[in-house]
């Protein structure tokens, strides 16, 4: 999608002819991937994280992006992407077609963020989302000194033009996947110098100092019978 | 650029089973090759041409001394480049450039076919075209290239022969022929069965030919393969060599002016009969009327797939281009889609497009590196 392409090459500075210099965030996923598994990237932008996954990982790896430029962009490199859209063309692909599917930087851009989770965890064994906390401190921070929406580096729009009509904090997105019986596998925040141990210990520390998320969620076991 | 014009007969000794139940053969394909088969013959590739193409893709035209229709797209250095690909162009089964059809002479009668040849189906097209590759000795094709009706038969390649074909590239084409596009078929072909030189469509007999209204043909077509954006920034209301208005039915607009030489033109270089078989053939085309549902004739597919479609056409609109891409996303298939922002209508397949061109240019070396076919050398493509 356009908003995550654009919060992509915001966040910071990339060279993208060289593979290997890619976006901490981007690292992040990237590192959760096996070599030679199926991989779906939904807003992949540009393709910079397919690229890499397919130079680095060896695997199979396809697009939806919804920019025309960041498509044509993507197959200009030999990627394999289709313009899409998150909240409309994720039903067409058949469960459990991929062993990951990413959504980097564009849940918070959907209509309808928890049909878009419980169709990424249907499509790939395991989903890789990553979002911006809204409950990052100095999110909080803003809107109670200065009693205005709050700007950040991850979250860089005003109110009236920001693409992101469905911002979430770490804690709401935990109390998503619980409704939808998703398991978390992992999870990673991000502060603001990049990934920090000791916010990764409790998830309300998180949700405090983490400015972005990395979650892997993988779809829900069948319940056994009683 | 070195080309090589070869004729062949085919179906002699086994002949093609048309849709319609009758066996055809032998039949007559006329091609034009570039470049060379390498020796895993993994570097084939079949362009297919339009409804008014044919097998010049990138040579000069004999009757009109114009060149290739896409030698934009092929040619050294170019996206499909004859240093890397072995290109091969035929012309359809029913065309009027030197394959078998309508015009040509039945051997059993000694007569020109006329009406009396058999309807062909856009899946006979690719029938004849794989007989043709069987002819050659090439097992498989490394890509099947075309816009518009070329496009379907790209489709119907990678769903009639998927072991034989390892990337397809439909352009600005659909699934199945669309109620409006069908409509202007029609009219086309209702101009050229009123002009009354077309006598039942034994013109030929009578050392005729309905010019008329092939060409009305020709106009009323030519108008769905431009847009009202692209007719008004070249044309406007401008008139054509005058100042004003001559108060009659002259070409008194340069857009009528324009058309006429279309249709003019056209009539030089194609058969009217052709004309109706091979619209027919594009209105009988519909792939899922087999199977139920367009992503039944993907299943398993392996082929790898690059679908363009232009955001100002709509003679095959990204709407119908986006089924496919829906189709094969359900069968979880490897699929590209681009959409390219141009106001040229249909056409635009045609012309310099320049992300057209990067979207060919990535997609085909970037499958062909995986393929193993070896780049073109470099100081032959400068």
């Amino acid at each position: 999608m356009s908003v995550g392409a654009g919060a992509r090459g915001e966040l910071t500075r990339h060279d993208p002819r060289r593979p290997s210099d890619i976006r901490v965030d981007l690292r992040l996923i990237a590192d959760m991937i096996q070599p030679e598994s199926r991989v779906l990237d939904i807003g992949c932008g540009d393709g910079q994280l397919l690229r890499y996954l397919v130079q680095t990982r060896n695997v199979v790896g396809r697009g939806i992006e919804l920019s025309q430029a960041g498509v044509n962009a993507s197959v200009a490199q030999g990627l394999s992407v289709v313009q899409g859209d998150a909240d409309s063309d994720l039903s067409d692909y058949p469960t459990q077609a991929f062993d990951y599917v990413v959504l980097s930087q564009t849940l918070q851009a959907t209509r309808n963020p928890r049909r878009v989770v419980s169709e990424l965890v249907r499509i790939g064994r395991k989903a890789i989302i990553s979002f911006p906390n809204f409950g990052y401190w100095r999110v909080r921070w803003r809107l109670l000194t200065a009693g205005r929406m709050p700007r950040t580096g991850a979250l860089d729009y005003e109110w009236h033009e920001t693409p992101n009509i469905h911002l979430c904090t770490i804690l709401d997105f935990v109390d998503l996947c619980d409704r939808l019986g998703a398991r978390v596998e992992r999870r990673i925040s991000l502060t603001s110098g990049g990934r920090n141990s000791l916010v990764q210990r409790s998830l309300h520390v998180a949700n405090l100092f983490g400015e972005q998320a990395v979650f892997l969620v993988s779809r829900p076991l069948p319940q056994p019978v009683p | 650029m070195p080309s090589q014009g070869h004729t062949v007969e085919l179906g002699s000794d086994v002949p093609l089973k048309l849709d319609c139940g009758v066996k055809l053969g032998p039949f007559t394909v006329a091609y034009q090759t570039y470049g060379r088969l390498n020796e895993q013959k993994s570097n084939a590739v079949l362009v297919c041409h339009a409804l008014s193409g044919d097998q010049y893709v990138a040579s000069t035209h004999p009757l009109t001394g114009k060149p290739g229709w896409w030698h934009i797209l092929v040619g050294p250095g170019r996206p499909l480049d004859p240093d890397r690909f072995f290109i091969i162009c035929a012309n359809v089964l029913g065309g009027c450039m030197g394959t078998t059809g309508p015009a040509s002479v039945n051997p059993e009668t000694g007569k020109p076919y006329g009406l009396t040849f058999p309807v062909i189906t856009i899946a006979d097209m690719v029938r004849a075209q794989a007989m043709l590759l069987d002819h050659l000795g090439i097992p498989d094709l490394f890509c099947v290239i075309g816009g518009s009706m070329g496009g379907m038969q790209a489709l119907q390649w990678a769903a009639m022969y998927p072991e034989r074909v390892y990337t397809a590239i439909p352009i600005a084409c659909a699934a199945r022929h669309s109620a409006q596009n069908i409509a202007f078929h029609e009219v086309g072909r209702q101009a050229i069965m009123a002009d009354p030189e077309w006598r039942a469509g034994e013109y030929s007999l009578h050392s005729t030919t309905p010019r008329a209204g092939l060409a009305v043909a020709r106009m009323a077509a030519h108008i769905t393969y431009l847009s009202e954006a692209a007719l008004r920034r070249k044309f406007g209301r401008k008139l054509q060599n005058r100042s004003a208005f001559t108060y009659g039915f002259d070409a008194d607009f340069e857009v009528e002016s324009y058309l006429r030489h279309q249709g003019i033109t056209f009539v030089e270089r194609f058969d009217a009969n052709s004309y109706l078989y091979i619209t027919r053939a594009m209105d009988y085309f519909d792939m899922s009327a087999d199977h139920g549902a367009l992503a039944n004739v993907f299943a398993n597919t392996k082929v790898r797939f690059c679908l363009v479609s232009f955001t100002s056409d709509w003679l095959f609109t990204t709407w119908e281009m986006r089924e496919i891409v829906h189709a094969l996303n359900a069968v979880a298939a490897d699929v590209s889609f681009v959409e390219i922002e141009t106001d040229k209508g249909h056409d635009a397949f045609l012309l310099d497009e320049p992300e057209l061109h990067a979207t060919l240019s990535g997609f085909v070396n970037a499958a062909a590196d995986r393929r193993g076919v070896a780049p073109a050398p470099r100081e032959a493509s400068v």
